[in-house]
């Protein structure tokens, strides 16, 4: 894929780009302290002795402009283009080996989990703007100084990877927004005041209040598209051939969720039922979400069984299985930390065993009941259905079983609320999504291939 | 200068054309939103916060602009691209090299992963705002198969180009629906489909060959894609898109506490 460049040429190239890159952020760091000095919006963040005379504020506007500063400095390093200036705007080697020696899909994907989780229980201190500024600063930080990494920044600059890229810095930045004020909002309800929604909400007139709006995004999105489109071509590659097969070969970076899940479960699955019950889930839900609160106005606290998910399903499946598909699945599919070059011959050992198998070669210590030779279809049926028990059990307890003992514990108020249909479709939805990180679970844990085995039928669950 | 443009917006032909005054005051900015075909869509006055930037976050209205964008750019790729395995590729490359203005493919094709994107965000932004709820349920309904229009579009446009990228990410795409249960040849339940011991789903009638036109990726393929892409999901989205945009109006207009 590369490495028809030496670094030091590599690097040349990169020299232009990381340079205005890192003058752009000292700007943006610039504007946001004169912006805070400005307005008085700027917070002091503690106070410098200065030889026990004078006691002086450290505040925001003093903490960006440093950040711009620092990243004014870091600019001509950038634009030297010089191998041994370049060290100083890299990622140290000591990063890339613990990245190395670390990640793999289940640190990836249980990382996640873990990060969006404490980005949820924290929400109060990750919502302050100092340190969602100082999040935004580290991880485009940590981009430039990973851009002079040949292979990161070949996934990363790959043209139909630059929207999910972009994709990345919207969702952080939305979700920033929307976490903030529905914080502000959960702690005006506890004061006993209306959400911020209803403040100061007389009616305007839409001509010019709503109409101006959206005339400059318009003639935002434009400009965007326009310098999008002028500095990047869209890709085209060699004619379309049938008999050379691309590796990898991924769908569209918005099915890549799905692709992913192929590794998890069989094409019928991943390709077919599963989306068809996330587009069902999806058009269930203000059907069985029975809530009346946080009807207009950003609110976690009120609807935090919804809000949340949402989010499992959204940020913690949808996303980052996305992100997991389209830059770090390589040849074969096999898992690629950003760091390593795509290599075709990486050979991943798998020795994947089904539940069947499990249960009666390992637990019991016999062979997989088998039909005897020449017996008719419906003995055959009987016999796979025999082998395949310990899964078709499993699963339809999962399915089946399980509800009714949610109903008469923790979701007790749910199934009151919503009666028998509609909480087993809320029910069996969730256990649906819950489907996936089962499975992953498993495959990590005891490498379960499969629950219900059943090719002769291309039933594989 | 003052006097001419006076002229002009006090002659027969503007008048006939534009049929509200300069809205400069507040009964001529009433008016121009009742007159005026292209604002008719909005109501005359919203409420201050539900029409605020950083509570709508305009997803809405910028996914139906990149829409628009896309039909514009859409129509003008079509006077130069011929949908057959012969020149579509061939096509393509013209388009980049030879036609003037040659940022027409790149803004339909960034323009096509920004309305994914959009999508997505105006989706999350009516979710954590519960806009869903009563009496909206069923917009939402309408939204999340706009959702559907959406990535269908984008995945059948993919295949246009006609090069490596598009066949192989079309086939790793349809691939799936060969394992549609009973639908598909290699699906749980096919083989249970048979009539007088004949197959009645082979690889020749499934759901995949449905979505292709042939058994693998192809001519058929790419004419199939092709009207698909142009002709009949736009129809649908327009019409679909309609209703949403009625409904919001008519379930109360812009979401905001009750």
């Amino acid at each position: 894929m590369h490495g028809h460049l030496s670094q030091a040429e590599f690097l040349a190239g990169m020299a232009a780009f990381l340079g205005v890159f890192y003058l752009s952020l000292a700007i943006m760091n610039a504007i946001a302290a004169a912006f805070l000095w400005e307005s008085g919006r700027g917070v002091t963040l503690f106070r410098v002795n200065v030889l026990g005379l004078y006691s002086l504020p450290f505040t925001t506007p003093i903490l960006w402009l440093l950040v711009a500063l620092y990243f004014v400095a870091l600019s001509p390093l950038a634009f030297s283009g010089d191998p041994y200036m370049m060290w100083w705007v890299s990622l140290p080697a000591v990063v890339i080996d613990t990245i190395d020696y670390w990640v793999n899909p289940t640190v990836y994907t249980v990382g996640s989990l873990v990060f969006f989780g404490s980005l949820f229980w924290m929400r109060r201190f990750f919502v302050k703007p100092v340190v969602a500024w100082c999040c935004f600063n580290l991880v485009l930080l940590f981009m430039g100084f990973s851009m002079t990494n040949q292979s990161f920044s070949a996934i990363v600059t790959k043209a139909d990877n630059v929207p999910i890229v972009g994709l990345m810095f919207l969702l952080g930045f939305f979700t920033w927004l929307a976490t903030s004020r529905a914080v502000a909002n959960d702690d005006r309800a506890l004061r006993g005041e209306p959400p911020l929604e209803s403040v100061d909400n007389e009616k305007v007139l839409v001509w010019p209040d709503l109409v101006y709006t959206e005339l400059i995004c318009m003639v935002a999105v434009l400009a965007l598209l326009l310098v999008w489109g002028l500095l990047l071509q869209a890709p085209l590659e060699e004619p379309a051939s049938s008999v050379k097969t691309p590796n990898p070969s991924k769908a569209p970076w918005y099915f890549l969720g799905l692709q992913e899940m192929l590794v998890y479960y069989d094409p019928w699955m991943a390709g077919v039922v599963l989306p068809s019950v996330i587009l069902f889930g999806l058009i269930a839900i203000p059907y069985l979400d029975f809530n009346k609160l946080g009807n207009g106005y950003y609110t976690i606290s009120q609807r935090k069984f919804a809000y949340l998910n949402f989010q499992f399903g959204f940020l913690v499946l949808w996303v980052t299985l996305i992100v997991m598909g389209t830059f770090l699945r390589g040849p074969n599919w096999n898992f690629f930390h950003p760091f390593e070059t795509w290599d075709t011959h990486k050979v991943e050992a798998l020795s994947n065993v089904d539940l069947s198998q499990w249960f009666w070669n390992d637990l019991f210590g016999v062979a997989r009941p088998k039909a005897p030779e020449g017996s008719g279809g419906f003995k055959q049926f009987i016999y796979i259905v025999y082998r395949e028990s310990p899964g078709i059990v499993f699963i339809v307890s999962y399915l089946v079983l399980l509800p009714p003992v949610m109903a008469v514990t923790f979701m007790r108020k749910f199934f009151i609320k919503m009666g028998f249909i509609r909480f087993m479709v809320l029910t069996n939805l969730m256990l649906m999504m819950g489907l996936l990180p089962l499975k992953m679970i498993l495959r990590w844990s005891v490498n379960l291939k499969y629950f219900i085995s059943i090719p002769e039928y291309f039933l594989n669950l | 200068m003052d006097s001419l443009s006076e002229i002009i917006r006090n002659s027969q032909i503007w008048k006939s054309i534009i049929r509200h005054p300069m809205p400069v005051d507040r009964r001529n900015r009433i008016v121009v939103m009742l007159t005026n075909f292209f604002l008719h869509l909005h109501p005359v006055s919203a409420k201050k916060q539900g029409i605020a930037l950083s509570y709508t976050w305009c997803m809405g209205g910028i996914t139906f602009f990149l829409f628009l964008v896309e039909t514009v750019t859409g129509v003008l790729l079509m006077f130069y691209y011929r949908p057959t395995v012969e020149w579509a590729y061939s096509d393509i490359v013209a388009l980049r090299d030879v036609v003037s203005l040659g940022v027409l493919r790149e803004l339909h094709r960034w323009g096509a992963h920004a309305m994914v994107i959009t999508v997505w965000l105006h989706m999350y932004r009516v979710f954590l705002t519960g806009s869903y709820k009563p009496p909206r349920e069923f917009n939402w309904v309408l939204g999340v198969i706009l959702l559907l229009l959406t990535l269908l579009l984008s995945f059948t446009g993919y295949l246009l180009p006609w090069d490596q990228l598009a066949i192989w990410a079309i086939t790793v795409g349809s691939n799936m629906a060969r394992a549609t249960p009973f639908l598909g040849n290699e699906g749980p339940g096919a083989a249970l489909l048979t009539v007088g011991g004949v197959d009645m789903i082979t690889n020749a009638s499934d759901a995949r060959f449905l979505t292709l036109g042939a058994r693998f990726v192809g001519e058929e393929t790419l004419n199939r894609f092709y009207v698909l892409h142009c002709v009949a999901i736009p129809l649908g989205a327009a019409l679909l898109l309609a209703i949403h945009f009625w409904r919001i109006r008519k379930d109360g207009g812009i979401s905001g506490p009750l």
